[in-house]
């Protein structure tokens, strides 16, 4: 294949297909903290997370996408949390952030 | 001799206000358009965020309305009135010292927005539908077939320029968080999804029916506008949209797509307003004499507003605005 | 599909007397079309247009790839109508979907703005010493052929169906962006269900499929398909259609637009080369006809005369399907009889290359 050189490929499409994306970790990580669902999206453990004023991470992005079955790279994201807790303290739906965090890392290492 | 207070429109509204007038001594008639009283109440399921059903409040309110008395015209629409007299349609003329207007809202024709296809694609529905498909304790795809993926969609004819509703239809959110917990009651094996563009939980109760929905019945919550939906092969709907809070398109196919309709304005308010020298807002609805402490008077002495033809509201809102607007032509007359 | 609400969406379509605008790219790439519309609308319905070699492009696509800037494409679209005034028609009809965007934006542009007309005005007295009148009405080829899809019909030869089971065909409709997306009261059936390609398939006994991407661009976007860096994107939006229609095994693609007709049909070869996909039920790729073929198809025109020997997918399984007669040996001759080359073999042709001019070679 490809014997010919185009000079360019067929761009990847960005979006989430929730239709091609496997929810079953997904669905796992819901159903043991059912609280994470309650997120709406205020920001606020982005807002105060340290290592996020450090770096690209960004907690309420991450877990947002891995709701949506986007698991790549989650792993490695949630690896940059300090587990300092100052999320936790903030979230004014009282979501167990530090939880959510290591369960992604339990859920997703294959990822 | 009694006063008579003509009301117009024969819905939630309209029937409290006649009570409340006749409980303080005046004669109210109600005027409704249809053949039976009850206006929107009529053919909805249950209330939120209560899941009271809605007939039962029906029956409620049409019962004291039969026990006190009230004089009721049907099947008579109203085509113009003063403070002193209501044309009907059939040319006959009511007298009258006072009127309350309670002829309610529209609701928003989904087919407006054509790029949802309700109308052309079988498992688009509306909220409105699907009230009457659990009032017939039939709800399922076209084919007869249980939904797996059920899509909400909040908004639609709501804070739309589009579609001239630049409003907030305000009951709608709430509507979509009800009818997905009904869906999940239904389906539980379903997974149930609601777009939004902001989620306005403004009543008692509301908030924490939201939270239920989200963290005990795992009902996904997207912030993103569907843009469009079409057809797939297996007779679905693929919808498109932005998961914003990730900051990327995001698509997928649904078995049902349910649109929650908005409030809109009563078509004839214009022609309403322009014979009786009534002031409306930009959205069509009436317009309250002012916000606070006129909110039942219109801007013509006599003339009062109740529930949904000055603005969108609950039922709740509704009955007590019903109340006042009858205190306060009471007091009109009694001044 | 329950299109009925085509129906809010009308416009006025001259019954006779048009001045034809062609399009600057379809004479490479579908060069028998434009012939086509013309010789329909003279010879199989008895109409009247002129053919106006003095008309120019109307920089649309320069306009869109932000070379020529706006009041130049102004007092060019000004200029043609001041040709048409001359000639004494009043009914514009153009033959490419970009044309009709451009000229429906100048005429709205004009009427929200009148001062934009008036300096219009001036910039062409300056630069030709010419004056215009606006047509009486605008309309594109497809409008035309929608208008007269019943007489058409009353004349067909052929019908869109499988002449061995009686079937309607499956076919595909891409309306191009700039015919209703930007006005969407400019085209018939609006944006969302433009009903102007599905009216002439359903009234020659097609059948329209309806499939998700349905109104997804094709993916030309001008720059995007000009500076080669940027086709990534042009090709993958055509990709991304052609694998939604996949499914309902489509007959044929039928265009509106000149664009979309070329990158349909030849981003097909790409993809082809590129990943191996294909995406005809024969395993070659999906044939991609204008409307002026489809029409000539269905009034008994030679395949080879409408040009159809140009196309990157060949056209033959169609044919056969609909139980056309063609000469296979003619594909390759020129209006002349003079032998004009053709394509090397590819993964998404299905008819063998070793015709009786390889021997001749």
């Amino acid at each position: 294949m490809a014997t010919i050189n185009f000079g360019y490929t067929i761009s990847k499409p960005r979006a989430i297909d929730i239709d091609r994306n496997n929810l079953r970790k997904s669905d796992e990580i819901l159903r043991e903290m059912p609280e994470l669902q309650s997120c709406i999206g205020c920001g606020s453990c982005t807002a105060v997370c340290t290592a996020g004023n450090l770096t690209q991470f960004n907690f309420r992005r991450v877990h947002t996408l891995v709701r949506r079955g986007e698991y790549q790279g989650a792993y490695e994201e949630m690896n940059k949390c300090m587990l300092c807790g100052k999320c936790r303290l903030v979230c004014p739906r009282g979501i167990n952030t530090r939880g959510v965090v290591l369960l992604i890392k339990r859920k997703l290492g294959d990822f | 001799m009694k006063k008579r207070i003509v009301v117009i429109g024969g819905g939630p509204a309209g029937m409290q206000t006649a009570l409340r007038l006749k409980a303080r001594g005046m004669e109210p008639l109600i005027v409704e358009k249809e053949a039976e009283t009850g206006g929107k109440l009529r053919g909805w399921h249950v209330l939120f965020p209560t899941f009271t059903p809605a007939g039962e409040v029906l029956a409620e309110l049409r019962h004291r309305v039969r026990e006190a008395g009230i004089e009721t015209m049907t099947s008579a629409e109203v085509v113009s009135f003063t403070q002193h007299e209501v044309a009907l349609a059939d040319g006959r003329r009511l007298t009258a010292d006072a009127v309350v207007l309670a002829t309610g809202f529209t609701l928003f024709d989904a087919r407006i927005k054509e790029e949802y296809g309700y109308g052309i694609y079988d498992n688009v529905v509306t909220s409105a539908d699907i009230e009457r498909m659990l009032d017939e304790g039939r709800v399922a795809k076209a084919d007869g077939s249980r939904p797996k993926r059920i899509a909400f969609l909040h908004c639609v004819g709501s804070r739309d320029e589009k579609v001239c509703q630049q409003h907030c239809s305000r009951v709608c959110c709430i509507t979509g968080v009800k009818q997905a917990i009904e869906m999940k009651r239904l389906f539980p094996e379903a997974d149930v999804f609601n777009f939004y563009m902001d989620i306005r939980m403004f009543g008692p109760g509301y908030e924490e029916l939201y939270r239920e929905a989200q963290q005990r019945y795992n009902i996904h919550f997207v912030r993103g506008r569907i843009s469009e939906a079409s057809p797939t092969i297996d007779g679905g709907i693929q919808i498109k949209a932005e998961d914003t809070l990730t900051g990327r398109p995001l698509r997928m196919s649904v078995d049902l797509l349910v649109l929650l309709v908005g409030m809109r304005a009563n078509d004839d308010n214009a022609a309403l307003a322009a014979a009786a020298g009534l002031e409306r807002a930009p959205s069509g609805f009436m317009a309250p004499r002012d916000p606070f402490l006129g909110n039942v008077r219109s801007n013509v002495g006599g003339i009062f507003y109740a529930g949904t033809v000055s603005a969108p509201k609950n039922i709740g809102e509704t009955l007590n605005e019903a109340a006042a607007a009858a205190d306060a032509a009471v007091d009109y007359l009694n001044a | 599909m329950k299109r009925n609400s085509w129906q809010d969406y009308q416009k006025q379509i001259a019954d006779d007397r048009y001045y034809y605008g062609r399009s600057c790219i379809r004479q490479n790439f579908f060069p028998g079309s434009e012939k086509a519309f013309l010789d329909i609308l003279r010879n199989d319905l008895g109409k009247e247009l002129l053919d106006d070699p003095k008309h120019s492009s109307c920089t649309g696509i320069g306009y869109h790839s932000d070379i020529v800037p706006l009041e130049t494409i102004m007092t060019v679209v000004a200029r043609q109508f001041s040709l048409m005034n001359e000639s004494g028609y009043e009914n514009f009809v153009t033959s490419c979907i970009t044309s009709f965007g451009v000229y429906t934006e100048m005429l709205a542009t004009w009427h929200e703005f009148p001062e934009t007309e008036e300096r219009t005005r001036e910039n062409l007295y300056k630069a030709t010493g010419r004056e215009f009148r606006k047509p009486a009405s605008l309309a594109h080829t497809s409008d035309v052929m929608f208008h007269f899809r019943n007489e058409i019909a009353a004349r067909a030869k052929q019908r869109l169906v499988d002449a061995a089971t009686g079937e309607p065909l499956k076919v595909v409709e891409h309306i191009g962006c700039h015919y209703a997306k930007i006005f969407p009261k400019s085209g018939i059936g609006g944006s969302e269900f433009p009903y102007v390609l599905a009216g002439m398939i359903e009234a020659w006994g097609g059948e329209c499929v309806d499939y998700p991407e349905r109104r997804h661009c094709c993916g030309f976007g001008f720059r995007n398909y000009l500076v080669q860096a940027n086709r990534g994107y042009s090709i993958a939006n055509s990709h991304k259609k052609l694998e939604s229609m996949a499914p309902y095994k489509p007959d044929f693609i039928v265009a509106n637009c000149p664009g979309c007709a070329m990158f349909l049909d030849k981003w097909q070869y790409a993809i082809a080369e590129m990943e191996g996909t294909t995406y005809g039920a024969n395993g070659h790729g999906i044939p991609v006809l204008t409307y002026e073929e489809m029409a000539g198809l269905v009034l008994g025109y030679d395949p080879w005369a409408l040009g159809m020997q140009m196309h990157q997918v060949d056209v033959e399984p169609l044919l056969d399907k609909m139980g056309i007669e063609y000469d296979p040996a003619a594909k390759y001759l020129g209006r002349n009889g003079k032998y004009i080359g053709k394509p090397a073999s590819a993964v998404v042709n299905c008819c063998a290359t070793d015709t009786v001019y390889d021997m001749r070679e």
